[in-house]
Formats: C-alpha cells, structure tokens, sequence
C-alpha cells in the first residue's frame, strides 16, 4: 500500500519584511504557499507555481528569486522583502510609483513580480539600456501586454536612483 | 508533491551518508529543476538532501592558471564574475542565454549540469515515456517531436539536453569534479551527460551515491574568439531549438584551435573533435566552417517534425563561427544576430 | 466640465495593485478554510469505470473527495446550467455530473483537504480506471464533417460567378491554431460559508451576475443565498466570460461540506477551460485590374465541442471594409472530443480579419499595387451587409496617420529588397475593425454631505480601467475632485450590468454615471433653488451645473452655492440615486471601431529569426475617455497580435488527444524583449450619433488586424507567405 502519511512539520524563522515570523512548514511547502497562506501576504502571486512566469518574484537576502520554486524549509533564517515590504511608511517606492506614473500594468497580477524583480535589477546594476532592461525582466510574463510601459516606469525609476 | 522527509546536509561527506542511507533520496540545489518535476509528479524522491548550504560556492584559481568552481555557485554569480567575464565569456554568455534573471540567482551549477529534458511527455505522467518509466514506450518518436533530437538518438528516446551552460562547458573542455562513497573522482564534461541507447533514464554517469563537488575550466577560454548562438521560438526566456558555442584561437586569419559544441539537438551537448580537427589549420572563411558544420551534423536524422533542426544547425553553426572570427560575439541582450 | 473625461488620468486602483493589496478571488480568508485540488481525467472520451477515493480519504487532513457519484445534487436540466453567454445550441458541461468523459483534462474529482498541498497530494491517490471511446480531436483530419452553422451576413449576387469571371483573383486557406487566454491569475474561487446555507462566493469572473445566476439555478438556490464578489480579476481576456469549473467545485464543496472552500485550478488545469478554436479560414477575392473588387467569399471552418455549438462571426468583416457587388459567407463546425471554445480578445474578429488581410495583401501583390491603396480603392463608406452608414467612420484617417508616423512612403513594394545588414526588412499594414457595442448598465450614486461620491455598479475591470472611466465621468459629472470619488465595482449585490466583454463596458457604465449623475444633479438644483435668497432661485434647473463642488448655473456667470451648503441646509446626510441607462435601439446605423496597423520586421536571412520592431497602430474608436488606459489596451491588443503571429499555439498529440504544451513556459506568449517601439495614435473621430459622449470601447480593436500586419511584413521581408500560424522560424527555412 503506497505510503500515505504527510511528512513531519519543521520549525522555521524568517524575517518578512523587516519582521521576524517563525513558522511551522511541511517541507513541501513552498515559499510561495508559505507567504500566501501562512501568512497572509498575498501580494506574491501564483501564476504558473513552475517557474514560468515571474509572477511570484520575491527577495531572497536582496537577490530576485521565484518563490514558487523554493521550498520554505531551505530559507530557514533568511531575509525576504515582498511587494508588502517595499513601501516605507506609506510612502511608495520609487519603481511603485513609476509603475503608477506610466501604467505599467493592467489587471495587477504580475505586477508585484514585475516590481520585486524590478527591485532585484536595479540592485544587480547590470541593465544599461532599454534592450538590457527587455531582456533582464524577460523573466516576468505579463499578459495584459504592458511591456512598454514597464520598460518606461524602470527607466524612471533608474533614472531618480 | 510526494510525501518526502528533509534533511540538510551538514558536510558533503554527510550529504554522501544520506545518500547512501536512502536510496530513494535525492540531492536539491536550487530546486529549479526539482521541485517542478517533483510538482508534475515525475520526480518521487523519499527525500531531499539539501545541499544549498554547503562550502561549495568558491571559485579559485587552480595550479595550471585554470579555474574550479563550486558546485553550488548560482549561475548568475558564475555568469557576472570577473574571472568568468574576462577569460571565459563564452561561459558567461552561454548561461545568460538561459532561464531568467530570478532562476539564474537560484540555479546551481552542479543542478544545472543535471537539469532533465524538456520532453512534453516525459512531464506529462499521462503519457507512456521509456526517460520516465522505462519500457512504457517513446510517444515523441512517433508524436510531437519538433524540439526533440537529431544527433545520437536511439529507438527508446530521443529527447535533448536542456542546458545552455552544459554547452559552452563541453566546447571549452571542463571537467567535472565528483565525490561519492569510494572517494573522489573526474570526468570530462563530454563524458558526463550519457546517450540515451537503451538506458534512457539515465542522464548521465553519475553514480546513484554521487555528488558533484565542482567544475574545472581548463586554462585556455577562448576569451578573444568566442560566441553563443541560441536560436529559440521568442527571443528570450525560451529553450534552445538549437544553440552553438563556438570558440577560435586565431593567428592572422588562421585557425589554431577550434572549439564547437551543440545545444538543443542530441541527449548531451554535441562536440565532435573531427569537425574541430578540420577546422585547425584552415582560414578562417564561411565555406571552412561549412564543412565543419557538415562534420559536426554528421548523421543527423530527422523525425516527422524536427527536419529544420539539421539545416538549422548547419547554418548557426557558419554563423557562429563567424561571429567568433570576427570577434563580434552574439549579445544575449540586444537581439540582432550579429 | 471636463476636468477628467478625455485626459490621461492614473489608474484610481494603482496604488493597490502596486503595494499588493488589491485581492484577488484566490486570496480571501475565511475561518476554517478548506482546499479543494481537481483530479482530472486523463483520456478524450469514454466512461469512468471506477473511481476509488478510498486512499486519498485515508491521507491525514483530508476532509472528503467528491465525485460524480458522491455529491450533492445538481441541477439536471440543461436550461439550469445555461448561463448568460452560453451557446444557443448544446448542453452545458456539467462539473462532476456523471461518469462521461467528454474531453482530456475533464474535472473528475475534487479532493478537499484542511490546506492545499495535502489536497494536491492526495489527489494523486485517487485511482480512476476508464473505459475508452474512439474519439477525435483533429480538426483538419475531420475537416470533411464541417456543418455550416450561421449564414453571418447575406450573400449578395453571385460570388461564384464573379470570382470565375474576376480577371484577378487570389484564393487560399489560412490556418489559425487553438490558443489559450493564459490570463497571469490562476482561475479561482474561495466560497465562504455564512454557517446558515448562505455562500459569499469571491471568483475569478468578468460578470459577477452571470455567475450569481447561474450558481442560483445550478444549486436551487435563492437570490439572496448566494452572493458573488470579484473585486480585481487578474486579466481574463474572455476566459472569464462563462462561469468556470472552479466555481462549481468550489460552491459544491462548500454546500456538501458545509465550511468554506477555496478551488484554484493550476495552470495547466486552466487548458481544460476555453480557448480560441482553432479556425480554417478559406478566403476568395476577385478584382478587376483598377483594384476595385468584384467578388468575396469568405468561409470559416471551426472546432467546437460535441455538447455545444460555438460559432463567432469570422467571416463577414468584408461586408464593413471593402466595396464589393458579390459577396459570400459561411461559417461551418466541426465537433470534436474537446471542452468548449469560448471567446478570446476580439473572438471571430482577430482570426477573420487576420485572414482577409492576408489575402488582401496577397491580391495587392497580384494587381501590382500598394496595400494602402488596394484598401483605399476598395474603401466602403457603408455596411454593405444591412446597406447602412456608420456612426462614424474614419478609417480612411488611420491609413493616413498611420502610414506617415511609420514612414510608410519610402517602401519599396518588392519582396526582398529592404535590408539592414544580414536582416531581411519588411513592412507590412493590415485594417482592424470591431463593432462598437453598448449594453444595459445600471448604477448607483451616494452624495454624502462632505462633498464625497460613491458610485457602485456590479460591472468588473478586468484590467480594463473600469475603475478609473466611472470614476473620471463621475467627478466630471458631479464637480467633484477625482479623490472625492469612491468606486464600488464587481459585487452581484450592486447594481445590475453584463459581463465585461466586447468592449462594451466603457461606452455603457459611463452613460449610466450620467444617468445616475443627472438625477442627483436634478434633485441639488431642486434643493438650491429652494433655499431661502437662493441666488439660483431664477434659474431653470436645466440650466444649473455642478463644478468644483459647488452647485452654479452653467453659462459660469451669476452666484453659486456649495453642494455641502445646500445639503446641510435641506438636513441631508445623503442623496442616492439608482439608475439604469439603457441606449436607444437605432437601426439606421452601423457601429465599429477601426484600425490601420502597420508593421516592421526585421529577420536574420539565414536563420529565419523573426523581430517585431515597429508597430504602429493608427485606431479611430470615438472619443477616448482616459488617453492613459486606453493606450494601454491597445498596447496589450498589440501584444498580442504579436503573439499570435509569432508565437501561441495550442499543441495537441491526437493520438491521445492531449494537449502538450499546458503550460506558459511552452505555450509561447510574448516575453517583453519580443516587443519593441509600439506607437499608438487615437485619430480623432467625433462621434454624436452612438452615444452622448461619443464612445465606442477599446478593449478588441488592438488585435484585430496586428496578426496579418505582421503576417504581410514577414512576406515582404522574405517573399515567403506564411499561411498557417504562428510563424515560427521553421516555416521560413522550409
Ligand atoms: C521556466 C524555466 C526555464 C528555463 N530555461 C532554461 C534555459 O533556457 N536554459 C537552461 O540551460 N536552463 C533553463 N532552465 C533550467 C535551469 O537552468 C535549471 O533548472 C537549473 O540549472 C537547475 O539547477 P538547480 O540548482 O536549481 O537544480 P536542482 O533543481 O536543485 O537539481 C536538479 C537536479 O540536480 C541534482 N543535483 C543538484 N546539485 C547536485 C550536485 N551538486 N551533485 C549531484 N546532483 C545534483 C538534483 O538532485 C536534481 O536531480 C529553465 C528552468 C525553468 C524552470
Ligand atoms: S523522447 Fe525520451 S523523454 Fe521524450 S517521450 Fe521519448 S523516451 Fe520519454
Ligand atoms: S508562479 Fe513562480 S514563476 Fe510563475
Ligand atoms: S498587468 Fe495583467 S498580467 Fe501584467
């Protein structure tokens, strides 16, 4: 008979957004799940839970990462910044607010991703242009189309850094 | 998922002793390659060993002016180190020809060595697959094959290598470090990755025990002459339908050494020293690297859907040599070929 | 006044998408949440045999798993399951009804545990056995079995005839593959339990009524028992029109289990839903040497499901561009073993239009003439199906804009002979056209006597810019400052409105603001002018205004008061007005939007590596409400004609009758380094017939017409022509 008991829970800690949360994940939980359903930061999205689109693009200790493909369990003790965490004292960051200024976005789903990757690319300081922008953020599917948009908003928001 | 245990490991002789402990047990890295197949229900595994923590993330020179990088450096730290960048851009741009911006910091390079295929049935558990359970059948070779292999196939499978980076590391001769329980061990990166014959679930010679510990880049990169040509369904975030790594050494417009390999067409990147050979010696001209493309491509069949792939190839491979002679390397952001 | 109507205003619900608090349906909460995961059915057509649920009942935390033959009732007749949009003809598919299997991917099973990971894991320890059926899935191995459906538009003479006796002619199929929407949320559903028999259902929609209704009708329920709510919907491009499987799943887990119930079907899960029909477009032009035509026929083969017709109008779109005596249409399907089509951005159009415009690029190049000029030489000023004028039209505008911001004049015609070092450049152009359609809308509007206005509506955006359009005719219509707006949007307690589809809902809640808008500004003026010393007393109500919160009569001149005064004055805390504003029918006139688009590609000779580097899309759609959200729809609209050009294709083995790219990393959508400059020019086409304010929607056009611009600048980069879609660089080394 296959094996059908469910694996053991594993005490973890992580600072969310500058907040320390300590939790208890099966180690099939994915960051991913954890954010959204643990703790309640469903600014994360699920568009693909396979690496295929960007949409759940968090902030691992500064680095860009698909929160769909990590498990919770091997970020024990690590720093992660979601979308919830980029405002500070409700002032928007400046790639929100550059989102905002050129409507870099439709329906808002991948949005979150777009901006945490965003985060992760001014960060990396690699994208020189518009066509290294296009290719470094190709990484983030957006289906409503606003790539342009995206582009502009990144360049603002380069550009005011 | 499948219900597994965790367990991190603390050393990679510790990773070896779990491994040894439970043969259903698998290594996890990034989990890039992993957890999706372990989501489809393709990977089962009764554990996951995290290695993700281990001292594996150095790259260091070696004694021979060579470099050894860690198994667990992410692929992007691999791509953007000066050392890469300076006297191995082929590496660098191979790897940025690959995934995204978010997998690459995530991607290890042992996991990317041992990322499966792509295969659409070998994902999808409702579909007989000899790669996935052996002796159900191949569906490609007689479905949907337009991505699949046109070098070195067998009648049990004929699914490619997914790797960008396998690709320039098999042109540039590297090698692979291993441990496992009766001690160390190196191969060629050539010899890594198997064909698949009659054994398709095996990927490569790694042993069932075994850990990658680190890469070897030998000492000559090729920084000079050098490109990475990978030509896919959109211009970005997309598998290879095929891709080249061509490396020159140069004197004048002859060439002194020459480095081809292959991506997207066969089980393992595709190096053929015949085709190198020819090129050694000869000038540097379009009709040179249209013999060794011809060489290379030696015995490339074709199935009901993948028959572009062979003149593909042939001409990517003209067009990387070209880019590499000229030292006019592709770019991976800005999309014109060169 | 118009403070806002007209100009670029930022989305009103930006900041909550930016920060991540707008919600969608999948991230509710709810106290004692359950997680339903879907088994579904592996083979195209047959029965289940056995279904055996007993082991994943044995996994810890699973709480039941429903099956056809474990459930509560459902309803049995087909009218109970026909929602607002569903096809005329056929039988709804019924989630979990019985032991058929119509489709691969058919849901089978919903297993409901205490959090979703268990629920996914036990769902693999469901074990189903089949018995199969033969069955069929290919389209074009059963093209023979086409029925003819619809007779879109009359045939007019003898197309036939003409086409024989045409002196030019130009005839070919193209083919459109099955595409998927591929939205970026996941379809989902989280029915909260009231704990008395009542759910409030938060689901993924882009019409909250269709799905109250039809959950009513499906469960036996009461108006009032279900309540559907769909504040922000993660794009759904049609996909959202019908009522999902995940919202019955997740409304029957919810009744038999009585707990709430969160459903989220995965991605690949969401390729058992709607999708684009694969369509055979066979399209026959005849013309006379000057470029006039004589004759068109076009004929559409689809694919549709065995339940249920889905036809859309493909062919027809001639009858509104092009001058032509003869003219001939029909539209055939093929039943096949596969869930049901649905619509798709611009669903007939995109398709139809990408196939005429081939073939009129085609016939250009047998007359020896320019596109633009074939078009122009065939330009129809009337509807030639019903012989009507349109509200508007000025398309021949959009050629003309749209060629000299692209430069249009210095192409060389010949194929092959524009180069950009080893890049073969081509420029092609192609018509869109879209109906402009407008539908009952209802809306409701509380004044509050701190000068703040809540407008509600049941409509959704679906990313569209609903939010901000109401919000922007409100505060031009009210006097108030846009951040004294509040918008209420996509609750099925609100007011009454349709899906959000066809781009009809821009055109339609804005004129019922104005409705609503007008009764509130009546009852001010009432009030003002009853005020004891009113300076307004003299005044016709018609001649009172509302502007910078203040109550003023409309030639700007004499004395104001402020709404907060009068309402303060009259002891009102609040003014509410409900209004549904439905449009006049006219008859007289044909209503559409327009487009000319025109496209450079630039391909790598000896690779066939496709870049789109230019678009520019010249559209005419009446007066543009907000510069800002509407360029966006069109920039989206452009996105994906370039998908669908390049790149989307939904790939099935046959022999299984499986889809094999289920997924986004192999179904191909545009990455942001496929899209480059993309200009979009709004020409101006006052319209004082459609509606007051001159609308028409902008939601469809962007597409239509981008697929064969493209199309036609890839045969002119290469001399190739590529008829069957997407164009991928095989088909060019072929
Ligand atoms: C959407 C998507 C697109 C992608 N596109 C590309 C692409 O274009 N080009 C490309 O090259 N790749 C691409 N990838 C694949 C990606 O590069 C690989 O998934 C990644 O390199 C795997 O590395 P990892 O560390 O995450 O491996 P993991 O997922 O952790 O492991 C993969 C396998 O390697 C084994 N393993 C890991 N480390 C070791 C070790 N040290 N010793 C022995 N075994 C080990 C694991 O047991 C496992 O079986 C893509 C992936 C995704 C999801
Ligand atoms: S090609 Fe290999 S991986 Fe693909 S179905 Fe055949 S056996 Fe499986
Ligand atoms: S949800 Fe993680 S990449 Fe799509
Ligand atoms: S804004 Fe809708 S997917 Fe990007």
């Amino acid at each position: 008979m296959a094996d059908l008991t469910i694996p053991e829970r594993i005490p973890i800690n992580l600072v969310v957004n500058g907040e320390r949360r300590a939790l208890e994940v099966v180690p099939w939980t994915t960051l991913l799940d954890a954010l959204r359903d643990r703790l309640e930061l469903t600014g994360t999205k699920k568009g693909c839970d396979h690496g295929q689109c960007g949409a759940c693009t968090v902030l691992i200790d500064g680095r860009r990462v698909n929160s769909c493909l990590t498990l919770a369990v091997m970020t024990d003790g690590a720093e992660i910044t979601t979308i919830e965490g980029l405002a500070r004292d409700g002032a928007l960051h400046p790639l929100q607010q550059a989102f905002i200024d050129h409507d870099a976005f439709q329906c808002g789903y991948c949005t979150p991703g777009q901006i945490c990757s965003a985060a992760g690319l001014l960060a990396e300081g690699r994208a020189r242009d518009a066509d290294e922008i296009r290719e470094l953020m190709s990484g983030n599917l957006c289906r409503c189309g606003a790539y342009p948009n995206i582009v502009a908003a990144i360049e603002q928001a380069m550009s005011r850094s | 998922m499948n219900n597994f245990q965790y367990s991190r490991a603390s050393d990679v002789a510790d990773a070896i002793r779990l491994l040894a402990a439970d043969p259903g047990a698998k290594l996890i890295a990034g989990g890039t390659n992993l957890i999706d197949l372990m989501k489809e229900n393709v990977e089962r595994p009764s554990r996951l060993i995290d290695i993700s923590r281990l001292p594996l993330r150095d790259i260091e020179e070696t004694a021979d002016g060579g470099l050894r990088v860690g198994a667990l450096v992410p692929n992007s730290d691999l791509a953007y180190h000066p050392l890469i960048e300076q006297r191995y851009p082929l590496l660098a741009s191979a790897i940025l020809a690959g995934a995204s911006a978010q997998l690459r910091n995530m991607a290890s390079v042992g996991g990317n060595l041992m990322q499966r295929t792509r295969c659409a049935y070998f994902y999808d558990t409702a579909t007989p697959c000899n790669k996935r359970s052996p002796g159900t059948g191949c569906s490609a070779i007689d479905g949907l094959n337009r991505n699949h292999a046109i070098l070195g196939t067998s009648t049990s499978c004929i699914a490619t290598n997914p790797s960008d980076m396998s690709v320039a590391l098999a042109a540039l001769g590297a090698l692979v470090h291993i441990a496992g329980p009766s001690g160390q061990r190196t191969i060629a990166l050539t010899d890594f990755h198997r064909l698949p014959e009659d054994k398709p679930h095996l990927d490569t010679n790694l042993g069932s025990g075994e850990i990658i510990t680190a890469i070897e880049l030998p000492p000559h990169g090729f920084a000079r002459n050098y490109s990475y040509l990978k030509i896919r369904d959109r211009l970005s975030y997309a598998f290879a339908l095929v891709s080249v790594a061509a490396a020159l050494e140069l004197e004048g417009n002859a060439i002194v050494e020459a480095r081809l390999a292959l991506g997207g067409v066969a089980h393992k990147p595709w190096r053929s020293l015949e085709a190198e050979a020819a090129l050694r010696g000869q000038a540097a001209t379009p009709d040179h690297f249209g013999r060794a493309a011809d060489l290379l491509l030696q015995g490339a069949t074709a199935r009901s859907h993948n028959g572009f792939k062979i003149e593909l190839a042939r001409r990517a491979v003209v067009r990387a040599l070209m880019q590499a002679a000229s030292a006019t390397p592709q770019s991976q952001a800005h999309k014109k070929i060169a | 006044m118009n403070a806002y109507v007209g100009t670029s205003t930022s989305r009103v619900d930006g900041r909550a998408k930016v920060t991540g608090a707008a919600k969608y349906a999948g991230e509710f909460a709810a106290d004692g949440l359950l997680h339903g995961f879907v088994v579904e059915a592996t083979i195209a057509r047959g029965r289940i045999a056995r279904l055996d649920t007993s082991e994943a009942l044995r996994v810890k935390g699973v709480v039941d798993v429903l099956t056809h033959a474990h459930r509560p009732p459902l309803a049995d007749k087909d009218e109970a399951w026909k929602d607002e949009v569903a096809p005329e003809k056929g039988s709804p598919f019924r989630p979990l009804y019985d032991e058929r299997i119509k489709f691969n991917g058919q849901p089978i099973a919903l297993v409901v545990a205490e959090d979703w990971e268990t629920a996914k894991f036990a769902a693999t320890r469901v074990h189903v056995e089949y018995e199969q059926e033969g069955f069929a899935t290919d389209l074009e191995s059963e093209r023979d079995k086409a029925e003819k459906v619809d007779q879109p538009h009359k045939p007019r003479g003898d197309a036939a005839g003409a086409l024989t006796r045409a002196p030019v002619r130009h005839e070919a199929d193209y083919v459109l593959p099955t595409e998927h929407h591929n939205p970026m949320e996941l379809f989902a559903t989280t029915a909260v339990w009231d704990g008395s028999g009542g759910l409030t259902v938060y689901d993924k929609t882009q019409g909250v009524q269709n799905v109250q209704k039809f959950l009513c009708s499906v469960f036996g329920k009461k108006p009032d028992e279900i309540r559907v709510i769909s504040p922000y919907v993660g794009g759904a491009f049609g996909s959202g029109l019908r009522p999902q499987h995940q919202v019955v799943l997740a409304t029957l887990a919810a009744l038999a289990l009585k707990r709430s119930v969160r459903v989220v079907l995965t991605r690949q899960q969401m390729y058992s839903l709607g999708y684009r029909p694969m369509t055979i477009e066979r399209v026959a032009l005849g013309a006379k040497p000057d470029g006039t035509l004589d004759a068109i026929a076009h004929e559409a083969i689809a694919v549709t499901s065995r339940y249920e017709d889905f036809s859309r109008n493909d062919t027809g779109w001639a009858e509104q561009l092009y001058k032509s005596p003869n003219s001939n249409f029909s539209h055939k399907l093929v039943d096949l073993d596969v869930s049901t089509p649905c619509d798709m951005r611009a669903p007939g159009a995109a398709t139809g239009v990408c196939a005429l415009e081939c073939a009129m690029d085609e016939l250009a190049v047998a007359l020896k003439l320019d596109p633009v000029d074939l078009r122009l030489r065939c330009y129809s000023d009337r509807d030639q199906s019903e012989d009507l004028p349109y509200t508007s039209k000025q398309l021949r505008e959009c050629y003309a804009r749209g060629a000299e911001a692209f430069g249009w004049s210095r192409r060389n015609p010949a194929p092959r002979s524009m180069r950009d070092g080893k890049e073969l450049v081509g420029w092609g152009m192609a018509t869109g056209v879209w109906e402009a359609l407008q539908m009952p809308v209802a809306v409701r509007i509380v004044l509050t006597a701190n000068g703040h206005a809540e407008i509600s509506c049941a409509a959704s955006d679906i990313g569209t810019g609903t939010y901000t359009i109401v919000a922007q005719v409100a505060a031009d219509a009210l006097g108030l400052p846009i951040d004294n707006i509040s918008v209420r949007l996509a609750d099925s307690t609100l007011p009454q409105a349709p899906v959000e589809g066809g781009s009809w809902m821009a055109a339609s809640s804005a004129h019922a603001v104005l409705r609503a808008a007008e009764e509130i500004r009546e009852e001010l003026a009432r009030l003002a002018k009853a005020m004891p010393a009113s300076p307004l007393a003299d005044l016709d109500a018609a001649n009172i205004t509302l502007t910078d919160g203040m109550i003023a009569s409309s030639d700007g001149r004499g004395a104001a008061v402020s709404i907060a005064d009068v309402m303060r004055h009259s002891k009102l805390e609040r003014i509410e007005r409900e209004k549904l504003n439905q449009f006049a029918e006219d008859k007289s006139h044909a209503r559409n939007t327009h487009s000319a688009v025109f496209a450079e590609v630039k391909i790598d000779e000896e690779l066939g590596i496709i870049r789109v580097t230019r678009i520019v899309n010249a559209v005419a759609a009446g007066r543009i409400l907000n510069t800002k959200t509407g360029r966006s729809q069109i920039m989206g609209g452009v996105v994906w004609g370039i998908g669908m050009a390049l790149h989307e294709e939904t790939v099935m083995d046959h022999r299984f009758g499986r889809i094999m790219n289920a997924n986004i990393a192999e179904y191909h959508i545009p990455v942001n380094a496929d899209v480059h400059d993309i200009d979009l020019i709004f020409v101006d086409e006052p319209d004082d017939r459609i509606n007051r304010l001159g609308i028409k929607g902008l939601g469809e056009i962007g597409i239509v017409g981008v697929p064969a611009a493209i199309a036609n600048a890839v045969y002119h980069a290469t001399g190739k022509r590529i008829r069957r879609f997407p164009i991928t660089l095989d088909k060019l080394l072929e």
